[in-house]
């Protein structure tokens, strides 16, 4: 696969591994925050870590958008499709995060709720086509890189004046996470997570541009570098930062040159803007309500927001006391910290949604480098 | 987040989409967020659309840089990546 | 009473256009007809033959191996194969990776009110085909049919009797540390292609399903090392379902090589499409095989040698680990375990 795998291939790893080892100051620590889940995938999946010195430390950031959909958001899907008999279309990610009553999307599909997997926005209109006598409605995750999409069928509905269609809008955005990040006070007062840097998102970075972290550079002195999805593009950016940091620089770069530009995608931006809006303040799973953080559907394509169209009250609805998802969404703890990890939560039963998604750390770690806390002995 | 992937455009269809291939797999996909696409470019696909336009010339630079063909922190493959 | 014009006359199946409806499995005149007029000359045989409810058959010289499998798989017909091809070679395999011959089958058939004869034929057709390349008899069966709406058009429910010969030991808990792990070919292709039937995927690819009976290259496999200790094929769950459970039942771990491991580019591709991973996309014609390491060399040329084992290779080998951990060297210089698949891999967009 071209522009796949020459970006996988390990030779190359070891050159840059290699650079990475002769330019790091030995005598300090870097502990990096990849923000984006896809990164954190990534990162477990290639073994990347193996690679890298003692003194590069990688924190698992919250930009896993399955991650940190709150309890109560399922619940509204749940509540549409059990109770007012809606066709549920959802992306495969969010089938088993689980929620209230021990339910989550695919154990209410057991019990009878009409919930189906889509591969695309898409998909989900045209399930509304074709069922013209049932309500059709659409779960839509994700930061900045599936909003679009998402822009695109509410026009298209809009356009083709469908009836049975609506959207549960639970889009997030990735810089108020950053921010929130940033403004917790285990980072901004205590110093108890440092973090040196930032490796910024991929794929949102397309859509959106390397605009908009500037902020984050000169605001908090922190650098950022946007990488690729690929593992050579997450070594290279590593790289990079600890450059940055060794320059006492604070910029931010982009490692992802071949896909990221300034500006991002304006064609994407203006149909985002075109439907949604900002929302006050959402509720996210481990971080409680951010301000400015996620989108609602403006009023005029208010037929087509299912909270809306169902007068859908939000519920918020606590964790299990003993799950930490949310500090180690916040990279203030690790998988293993939690009392819960490995015991009582496992990927076959998850507690929070940090070990549901893959690209969670709990899920990530548990499933690619568990082995590494125990002694195992090669033959 | 965001599983996205680079694909090879092989045919323009009439609806605003076209036909990707990704390692002889082709899929129909959407280009109603992509302005200019010519068959032959490389987009970056993400649940049935594509997000932007891969430059291929960024793309070997990158690789050259990783190579280390442009082994220092200077030359244009690294100058792109810090004027971001 | 019959008639004077056409005496004992029976108005045939319509194989065309006809379509399955209750009567069919009721066990009347219908049934016996389904039976008469598709069954028994496809599976053609002297047990069936006979026509009573169960097949005798003739006292062997060794263990008695059984297995059984159930087929559910929709669309009914994809790339490479079907239903029915799938059914023979499932239950054949499943004996053969017992170090068993495979001998006889036995099917049982629900079928969905509506399904067209002409299906049905097709099907059978191809059953017949596979048990005859797999040198095994189709002896007895069943069917019953269920309404419309209850079934997915046809479920087979396969059994397959064969012989052990004595002294032949082949099983999960057999893998020793430092033994050679095998498999016999590319990885994926099978799941692949009924993931590319899925009309909202929408993706095209010139991937077949992999199903074929694997007896007769696990019989070569055999003769080049008596002494091979494990045979599994990996179906649903894919690779990495079947190395942990024998690594599980056999108390070992295991260290693989992801560039040792044999996917096919146009898998590899369509998995990177879904966000699937090939080391869990289920496979229809391919065997794990263990032995010692000093055999693995003619275990692979005696694959090799045959046309389903072309691709074969080593890929990896057992070691030992308490903790039973399936782990692999990755393409990109890494280490990662290869964990028991959780719940469905389900297509991820993230």
């Amino acid at each position: 696969m071209k522009y796949v795998d020459e970006f996988r291939d390990g030779a190359r790893a070891r050159t840059i591994a290699a650079r990475i080892h002769a330019e790091l100051d030995s005598a300090r620590r870097y502990s990096f925050m990849e923000f984006c889940g896809g990164h954190t995938h990534a990162i477990s999946h290639y073994g990347i870590s193996d690679l890298l010195p003692p003194q590069v430390h990688m924190i698992h950031g919250p930009g896993c958008p399955v991650c940190v959909l709150p309890i109560g958001r399922i619940d509204l899907a749940i509540g549409l499709a059990l109770e007012r008999r809606v066709i549920l279309c959802t992306y495969g990610d969010t089938m088993r995060v689980p929620a209230s009553e021990g339910l989550s999307l695919i154990k209410a599909k057991a019990r009878g709720a009409d919930i189906r997997m889509v591969y695309s926005a898409a998909d989900a209109l045209a399930t509304a086509k074709a069922n013209p006598d049932r309500e059709v409605v659409f779960l839509a995750i994700g930061f900045e890189t599936t909003t679009p999409p998402t822009a695109l069928v509410v026009r298209q509905a809009q356009a083709d004046g469908l009836r049975n269609f609506s959207v549960l809008c639970c889009h997030v955005l990735t810089p108020s996470a950053i921010t929130h990040i940033l403004e917790s006070p285990e980072v901004r007062r205590f110093g108890t997570v440092p973090i040196d840097g930032f490796i910024g998102p991929a794929h949102v970075s397309i859509v959106i541009g390397s605009a908009p972290y500037e902020h984050f550079a000169e605001e908090y002195r922190k650098p950022v570098v946007i990488a690729g999805f690929e593992p050579l593009d997450v070594m290279q950016a590593i790289l990079m930062l600890v450059r940055q940091v060794n320059d006492g620089r604070a910029e931010v770069e982009n490692e992802f040159v071949r896909a990221v530009t300034r500006d991002g995608n304006a064609v994407a931006q203006a149909q985002v803007a075109e439907v949604f809006e900002l929302r006050p303040s959402f509720e996210w799973r481990g971080l409680g309500e951010v301000p400015y953080s996620a989108l609602r559907i403006r009023d005029r394509y208010r037929e087509f927001d299912a909270e809306a169209r169902f007068g859908l009250a939000y519920r918020p609805v606590p964790d299990n006391k003993a799950c930490e998802c949310g500090a180690i969404l916040r990279g203030v703890k690790k998988p293993t910290d939690c009392k819960l990890f490995g015991t009582v939560c496992t990927p076959e039963t998850p507690m929070g949604s940090c070990m549901v998604s893959s690209e969670g750390a709990c899920a990530a770690h548990y499933t690619y480098r568990r082995f590494r806390d125990i002694d195992v002995k090669v033959a | 987040m965001c599983l996205a992937i680079p694909a090879r455009v092989t045919e323009i269809l009439e609806d605003g989409r076209a036909i990707v291939d990704l390692g002889g797999v082709r899929r129909p996909i959407s280009l109603a967020l992509v302005e200019d696409c010519r068959i032959g470019d490389y987009v970056i696909v993400h649940v049935g659309y594509a997000l932007g336009k891969l430059d291929a010339e960024e793309a070997e630079r990158t690789l050259a840089l990783f190579s280390g063909l442009d082994a220092d922190a200077a030359g244009p493959a690294a100058d792109a990546m810090r004027a971001a | 009473m019959d008639s004077a014009v056409k005496p004992h006359y029976v108005r045939p199946l319509d194989l065309k256009r006809g379509r399955i409806d209750m009567s069919h499995g009721a066990g009347g005149r219908a049934s016996a007809q389904l039976v008469r007029e598709l069954f028994a000359p496809a599976f053609d045989n002297p047990f069936l033959g006979e026509g009573n409810d169960g097949a005798r058959l003739p006292a062997a010289a060794g263990r008695l191996v059984i297995a059984t499998d159930a087929h559910v798989v929709s669309p009914l017909f994809f790339p490479g194969g079907d239903i029915g091809c799938l059914s023979v070679h499932g239950t054949v395999n499943d004996v053969a990776v017992m170090g068993a011959t495979p001998l006889y089958l036995s099917a049982s058939f629900i079928l969905e009110e509506g399904l067209a004869l002409a299906d049905l034929k097709r099907i059978v057709d191809s059953m017949a085909g596979a048990a005859r390349e797999a040198g095994v008899a189709i002896v007895t069966g069943d069917t019953k049919v269920v309404e419309r709406g209850k079934g997915d058009g046809v479920f087979i429910s396969t059994t397959g009797v064969g012989v052990l010969p004595d002294g032949r030991d082949i099983g999960g808990a057999n893998a020793r540390a430092g033994d050679a792990i095998l498999v016999s070919g590319t990885i994926g292709d099978h799941g692949v292609a009924i993931l590319s039937m899925r009309e909202s995927l929408a993706f095209e690819t010139e991937i077949r399903s992999d199903t074929a009976a694997l007896n007769g290259l696990i019989a070569g496999a055999l003769a080049a090392a008596p002494g091979l200790r494990v045979l599994r094929d990996p179906t649903r769950g894919g690779l990495a379902t079947t190395l942990n459970e024998i690594a599980s039942q056999s108390g070992v771990g295991m260290l693989i090589d992801e560039s040792a491991i044999p996917v096919r580019p146009q898998v590899a591709a369509a998995c990177e499409f879904l966000g699937l991973d090939p080391l869990y996309v289920a496979n229809e014609g391919k065997v794990v095989a263990i032995c010692a390491a000093a055999d693995a060399s003619a275990v692979l040329a005696a694959m090799h040698a045959h046309p389903l084992g072309r691709d074969a290779c080593r890929i990896g080998n057992v070691t030992v680990d308490a903790h039973r951990f399936v782990q692999m060297q990755t393409r990109f210089g890494g280490r990662r375990v290869v964990d028991w698949l959780a719940g469905e891999q389900l297509p991820r967009i993230c």
